[in-house]
């Protein structure tokens, strides 16, 4: 049963690329303190998706099918990136390397422009989507808020979008509430997920209740004191603001307005010459 | 004097290393890999598995030999 709904009401379910998906946040799969912390917090956040990277093996290094064995007991459908590329050519080579050792032609498409806010380097993104969609991947790009970038991207090829909340490893949430808002009013019908940033999570729920389809983080639950109880805390936060979401959010207003009846008012006359009211 | 029996000087995942090997095939079942769960490339193109030993290697040739790792 639903938790955070006693109607049991199913929540809609995320497609991705016409993958039904039973959860909204993707994990990574890095920086946990053990593998055996890894394999918890994953069955405790019920991401049905988890990123994945390829790195160089030593000479007869058992390093990447160690790490397979333990990722294909979780059951999960795997989302290789290719982090660190810093050109075209690198993200290319990588993304097709990764569908042929990971059996998959999903990519976590990521171009880094700069070491210290490690943001998408959004030019060569757009080039290497383009390149990869036509080769038959199905590209999911790490990107920024940028409406325009947004566009070349799904002129070439994405049906999925990830920007980010913040740089990556930041934990500070969405920087940029506005221009997330914006980018999700302009798509309404396009997977949108929020990659990166992503600290507590609140930041989470919030993502979710501006109706974005999905959050993907790593740090926050890899790197808290207790990485599996962080994991369901997130899970929890995305199922909350995801049916809140759904469940249509009043706006704001600038000033009070009583919740409470006016009507039926103790001592609430008009007219009631002073001296009478009891408030003399 | 050629050089084709002779070990020569490539790059692999960064390292400088000699190899006797003629073609990507036998470099990777001389560094261990053979039946692993690795992919290549070769002067950053990709090289699928099943082009491997038709895959030459030559002097200053720089290959990448990868595999699955955490990843966020």
């Amino acid at each position: 049963m639903n938790a955070i709904d006693p109607s049991a009401k199913p929540q809609s379910a995320l497609a991705l690329y016409g993958v039904e998906l039973l959860s909204r946040l993707l994990i990574g799969t890095a920086q946990y303190p053990s593998p055996h912390v890894l394999a918890r917090a994953v069955e405790a956040s019920g991401a049905a998706i988890v990123t994945v990277s390829l790195r160089r093996e030593q000479a007869r290094g058992r390093t990447g099918e160690r790490f397979l064995e333990l990722i294909a007991a979780l059951g999960v459908r795997v989302l290789p990136n290719t982090a660190g590329c810093r050109t075209v050519k690198e993200a290319v080579t990588t993304a097709q390397m990764a569908r042929e050792v990971f059996g998959t032609d999903w990519v976590k498409l990521e171009v880094i422009a700069n070491d210290d806010t490690l943001q998408p380097e959004v030019f060569g993104l757009v080039e290497a989507a383009g390149i990869l969609a036509k080769d038959g991947f199905k590209v999911l790009p790490y990107t920024t808020e940028d409406l325009s970038v947004a566009e070349r991207l799904v002129a070439a090829g994405c049906e999925v979008l990830m920007p980010w909340g913040a740089p990556i490893g930041s934990g500070r949430g969405l920087a940029n509430p506005y221009a997330l808002k914006s980018l999700r009013a302009y798509f309404p019908q396009l997977p949108l997920i929020i990659d990166a940033g992503i600290g507590a999570p609140s930041h989470a729920a919030a993502a979710m209740e501006m109706g974005y389809d999905g959050v993907l983080l790593n740090t926050a639950v890899a790197r808290a004191g207790d990485p599996v109880r962080m994991a369901a805390a997130f899970a929890r936060a995305i199922e909350a603001g995801r049916a809140a979401f759904e469940s249509g959010l009043i706006g704001m207003r600038d000033m009070a307005e009583p919740s409470t009846p006016i009507a039926g008012t103790p001592f609430f006359d008009v007219g009631v010459p002073a001296g009478k009211r009891g408030d003399a | 004097m050629t050089e084709t029996n002779l070990a020569r000087t490539i790059i692999v995942n960064g390292d400088v290393i000699a190899t006797s090997a003629g073609t990507l095939a036998e470099l990777l079942s001389e560094l261990g890999h053979a039946g692993r769960r690795v992919a290549t490339a070769r002067n950053g193109d990709f090289v699928p598995e099943r082009a491997r030993a038709a895959t030459q290697i030559e002097r200053d040739d720089r290959i990448e030999i990868v595999s699955p790792r955490h990843g966020g």
